[in-house]
């Protein structure tokens, strides 16, 4: 622990106080896993053993047949192919949207901080406003103009809407990420002859890599987490996973398989969760970088 | 001069897409969407104005109604909560505790996730049938009750749960950050005049942070008001009216009653309340920097 605290080092020795803090966090910390607890081993038994009614209680055999039928046989209504093709939707969705938004991100955020160009505060302005406001109010006008262009529930218009809906949070990283960079850095270059894409090419964007990933990684959780929108615009063949997952839990006839449903649940959390365990740090710059924006 | 006007083409190039979003998806929609509410469309947009008799309709609809209630009610308690526990739990990482970073990667997982994974979950642990009430109850605790989603008097409350699992981390990593940022000096000072740690971080430390933790619970209270996923995921609505909110009931009304005029009422009105809320806190902002020149 090379870190030092500014209230001083770490006390070597338990007193009450202590120790109530320690129950504290231990308290907290089960309220936090609990959930997560529940829902692996509920995954794990068979209906038999889910109807004695012991959330927490440990499963007697491993049975995996519920990931089996939650990934390829649990019905949506009528159809019964499991979680799987929302599984694919939700990467055919969200990895083009990532990288068109990160992309046309970082040119706003590179043109709007170091350029300048005629209204480009009235811009940052307008973006920032509707980053605020409820997707409610644009959907049925987009509904209607998406079908005009004929991108109405089909996999490019999600992801233009997602792109498009994405713009107010990446413009705003790689605009407070930019502004940071000196100026002189873009005139030096500019001088030597430079124009505006090969800085921000050959420039900028090796220089910005950190916020690339850091950007990457909330617009992926953000996207993959979407319900709204791919509910809307992604039309039958294109529902993401989390559509999937609700209809599958929510929209069962007869007895409901919790095992199978935890399973899909699980199956739908594991892509952000394991973007969110293996990346740590990236992610918490991530959401504390995004909160200020306030 | 020349060479000033081809930079800016380049960029003003650049940010065209930009523009063309921002002009007509935002704010050509949202114009759109308002000219309907003064309409008397159903399933397909009218051209009949009909002034202001949507709003009417919408506020002397019972389902309307309550869902503005529980907004107010499941806003508050969420906010409010997240901002209480995120703000304890980050004032106990701070103690310069063993297995900080496992604890505070426990606190934030689940704001990692999807509200929908979040609803389906809780509504999984109160499961009366099969989750923590049967559990407590085979325990011995036979009177135990712990029905929160089927009970129409309490189905707010566990959206208010499920929703500070998901957010009180947010929160955490936020005043977490603002309290690593506070001066050795002041602790120093602080301890030599023998003020209790839990009266530091109460009269010190916490209005420090004051415009660390607004900025959090603004970005929780625009949550609030998009409120959609969870209460889809966990209650659809019910029982009764006892969980709606306005954008399920803009939903609704959007593409399963096909009621375009009452929705994009209900939808105006959800920005002009967007509005109300954010204002005094912009304007607060606008105050606090003006000084330094900023444009």
């Amino acid at each position: 622990m090379a870190r030092t605290h500014p209230n001083g080092p770490r006390p070597t020795h338990m007193t009450a106080g202590r120790i109530g803090l320690y129950a504290f966090l231990v308290i907290a910390a089960l309220f936090f896993l609990l959930p997560l607890y529940a829902m692996i081993v509920t995954s794990l038994k068979t209906m038999d053993e889910i109807r004695l009614g012991r959330i927490f209680a440990l499963p007697e055999t491993l049975d995996i047949s519920a990931w089996i039928t939650a990934w390829s046989g649990a019905c949506m209504g009528t159809v019964c192919v499991g979680i799987r093709t929302g599984f694919w939707n939700s990467f055919a969705i969200t990895v083009p949207s990532v990288a068109l938004s990160v992309f046309i991100g970082a040119v706003n955020g590179y043109a709007l901080s170091l350029w300048r160009p005629r209204g480009a505060s009235v811009l940052f302005g307008l973006l920032m406003a509707g980053g605020l406001i409820p997707y409610q109010i644009f959907l049925y006008p987009m509904v209607r103009a998406m079908a005009n262009i004929d991108l109405y529930n089909s996999l490019a218009g999600i992801i233009l809407v997602h792109v498009i809906f994405g713009l107010p949070l990446v413009t705003l990283l790689f605009r407070n990420y930019f502004v940071s960079v000196p100026e002189e850095l873009c005139k030096a270059a500019r001088v030597d002859g430079a124009g505006f894409w090969r800085i921000f090419f050959e420039i900028m964007l090796p220089m910005a890599v950190p916020m690339i990933v850091v950007v990457s990684m909330l617009q992926f959780t953000g996207i993959w987490n979407d319900f709204l929108l791919g509910l809307v615009f992604a039309g039958r063949d294109n529902l993401p996973m989390t559509v999937q997952l609700n209809n599958i839990v929510n929209t069962t006839m007869g007895e409901r398989t919790y095992n199978v449903n935890m399973a899909a649940t699980i199956l739908t959390a594991i892509v952000p969760l394991a973007i969110y365990f293996l990346s740590g740090r990236w992610f918490v710059r991530g959401i504390a970088a995004g909160a200020v924006k306030g | 001069m020349h060479t000033t006007r081809k930079r800016n083409f380049s960029a003003t190039f650049a940010l065209l897409p930009t523009w063309f979003a921002a002009i007509v998806v935002y704010i050509g929609t949202m114009v759109w969407s308002i000219r309907l509410s003064f309409t008397d469309s159903t399933l397909f947009p009218s051209s009949n104005y009909v002034g202001f008799a949507q709003y009417v309709k919408l506020f002397s609809s019972a389902k309307w109604l309550a869902s503005l209630h529980n907004v107010l009610i499941f806003g508050v308690l969420y906010v409010g909560g997240c901002l209480v526990l995120g703000f304890l739990l980050a004032a106990a990482l701070d103690r310069k505790i063993r297995f900080e970073n496992a604890f505070r990667t426990i606190f934030l997982y689940p704001y990692a996730m999807s509200f929908v994974v979040t609803g389906l979950i809780w509504q999984w642990m109160l499961n009366p049938t099969l989750g923590i009430q049967a559990s407590v109850r085979s325990l011995g605790w036979e009177t135990f009750v712990l029905d929160w989603v089927v009970n129409r008097n309490m189905a707010i409350y566990a959206l208010v749960l499920a929703g500070i699992w998901q957010g009180a981390g947010l929160v955490m990593v936020i005043a977490l950050a603002g309290m690593r940022g506070i001066e050795a000096e002041q602790w120093k000072a602080a301890r030599i005049d023998g003020i209790p740690v839990w009266r530091i971080y109460v009269s010190i430390i916490l209005p420090q942070l004051g415009p660390a933790l607004a900025a959090a619970g603004m970005l929780l209270a625009m949550g609030v008001i998009k409120t959609y996923d969870i209460v889809v995921a966990m209650t659809n609505g019910g029982p009764g009216n006892s969980t709606e909110v306005p954008a399920k009931f803009i939903m609704d009304n959007l593409f399963g009653r096909q009621n375009l005029g009452l929705a994009t009422a209900g939808a105006t009105v959800l920005v002009l309340s967007v509005i109300i809320a954010v204002a005094p806190f912009r304007y607060a902002m606008y105050m606090r920097n003006r000084p330094k020149g900023a444009a």
